[in-house]
């Protein structure tokens, strides 16, 4: 990942630069990741975004690194969200481009991105297994027995083996978020979008849902890029944080480095406010 | 006054139940048309060309503030005019499901508008073609928050189903209407129709109560 923009505030220490970073690599991952070297698997480019007069975006620089972890924090408002909808094309830049790959973000390269909502977002009148093979059968073109025996087992990865006849209204929130998961994964993403996927969620079921984030951090090679207000989240499955604030990068680093020695005052500030 | 004559009811009853299956024939009928044709213009009036939605307003509109009588005369006597002849009660089916389509387009767009934009964005999210979007995801929920509403129409398409009277359709009201003419007494036919209608109509709208109950929670 490398934040650059043109703000003076936002120069990076050497030290935090992921620059020099090569992608982690994973010898245990099936696939290859693809990538070529240099070409980073995300890539914000000059990316300007307005809501009326407000400036969300303000010439974003970013790259996501294939295999990253990484984690968006900063103020509300200072624009998180926006980029993970830019990324699902949930809504477009104003100026600048954005590329997966080296290539522009199309229908095609957003097949490889999955999103997790902060709502979820289930279909409702679906059942579980249905909500997680609907896009595999009808935009991969996978076999319905296929599809359903791999949604099988993605819910069985998120502890949901059971829940297979439910409706999502029988689940409670952390079992809807990760049905909302595999049903993310069951389209084989490369990069996968968390937007405060633990939010909604009552206290006591945020664990569940952080342990399975954690499994496919730890056992997958997929891109994760997460927006959140939970430290705690950022600290155990990111391998890079970033700070945003007013639509512009502050800095970035590893967790440790950025929570416990930040450089910059608004970090400062932002991490105090929400400890 | 005289007194109601019950020989003189049964004797009417025959005809009047052959009425009441050709006034159910056309509200089943013009149901069907109205939630169909319904459907084709609440999509259309999200059309991404405008040359597809103005058009399709126009017509909806007009049809909409037209009186049904007017429209079901234009039809009879006028398509055949152009050289367009159906039977009269297949002009009244078509007169009913055009009129009524006009407000369930009104009910499937609410329908539609109802539907949490995070189900747009979770099958954007899932990269699901826009057909299926609409036919797995949208329309399902859409129309089950409508199917209420579409009922109540149901039960308004039924008893305006007796305009269909003048133009010739023998419907419940015209049987009445015949049967009154021949033995000069309205009152057992007419009264018995207005019967009719009720013990059809208001169980129909209790049902409609319950279902909207049931789905709303």
């Amino acid at each position: 990942m490398v934040p650059e923009t043109p703000d003076p505030a936002a120069e990076r220490p050497d030290d935090a630069s992921p620059k020099a970073d090569p992608a982690p690599e994973r010898p245990d991952s099936p696939e290859p990741s693809g990538d070529s070297v240099g070409t980073p698997l995300v890539r914000f480019e000059k990316v300007c975004k307005r809501f009326g007069d407000t400036v969300v975006l303000d010439r974003l620089d970013l790259d996501v690194e294939a295999g990253r972890h990484v984690t968006l924090i900063g103020p509300s408002g200072s624009g998180k969200t926006t980029i993970l909808r830019l990324l699902m094309t949930l809504t477009q830049p104003d100026e600048g481009r954005i590329l997966i790959d080296g290539a522009p973000l199309d229908a095609r390269a957003r097949k490889t991105i999955g999103m997790v909502f902060q709502q979820f977002n289930l279909f409702p009148h679906m059942r579980v297994l249905r909500n997680v093979t609907e896009a595999p059968v009808h935009v991969l073109g996978m076999d319905k027995d296929e599809a359903a025996e791999r949604a099988k087992g993605l819910l069985e990865m998120v502890g949901l083996g059971d829940k297979l006849d439910a409706r999502p209204s029988q689940l409670s929130g952390g079992q809807q978020q990760r049905v909302a998961i595999a049903r993310a994964l069951a389209m084989r993403p490369r990069v996968l979008l968390l937007d405060e996927v633990t939010s909604a969620l009552d206290p006591e079921l945020v664990a569940g849902v952080l342990d399975v984030l954690r499994d496919i951090a730890r056992g997958t090679d997929i891109t994760m890029v997460c927006v959140t207000h939970e430290m705690n989240f950022a600290r155990d499955i990111s391998d890079l944080v970033v700070m945003f604030d007013g639509g512009r990068v502050v800095e970035s680093g590893p967790p440790e480095a950025l929570f416990h020695s930040p450089r910059h005052e608004r970090t400062r500030e932002f991490l105090s406010a929400v400890r | 006054m005289r007194t109601w004559d019950w020989s003189y009811t049964g004797h009417v009853m025959p005809d009047l139940l052959r009425g009441l299956l050709v006034t159910v024939e056309a509200t089943a009928l013009g149901s069907l048309l109205a939630f169909a044709l319904g459907l084709v213009w609440a999509l259309a009036f999200r059309a991404p060309t405008r040359w597809v939605r103005w058009p399709v307003r126009a017509v909806v509109e007009f049809v909409r503030n037209t009186p049904l009588l007017v429209q079901l005369f234009f039809l009879f006597y006028v398509l055949p005019s152009a050289g367009l002849t159906f039977s009269p009660l297949a002009t009244g089916v078509f007169g009913l499901g055009l009129h009524y389509s006009t407000y369930t387009a009104e009910v499937y767009r609410a329908g539609i508008d109802g539907v949490p934009p995070g189900q747009w964005e979770a099958a954007t999210a899932l990269s699901l073609p826009r057909r299926r979007v609409w036919i797995a995801v949208i329309l399902p929920q859409a129309i089950r928050r409508v199917v209420p509403a579409l009922g109540n129409y149901v039960i308004a398409m039924f008893k305006d189903t007796p305009m269909l009277a003048a133009i010739t359709v023998l419907d419940m009201l015209k049987q009445a209407e015949e049967a009154g003419a021949e033995s000069f007494r309205y009152t057992e036919p007419i009264t018995v129709v207005g019967l009719l209608f009720v013990l059809i109509a208001y169980p129909t709208s209790l049902l409609m109560r319950a279902l909207e109950r049931r789905l709303g929670t």
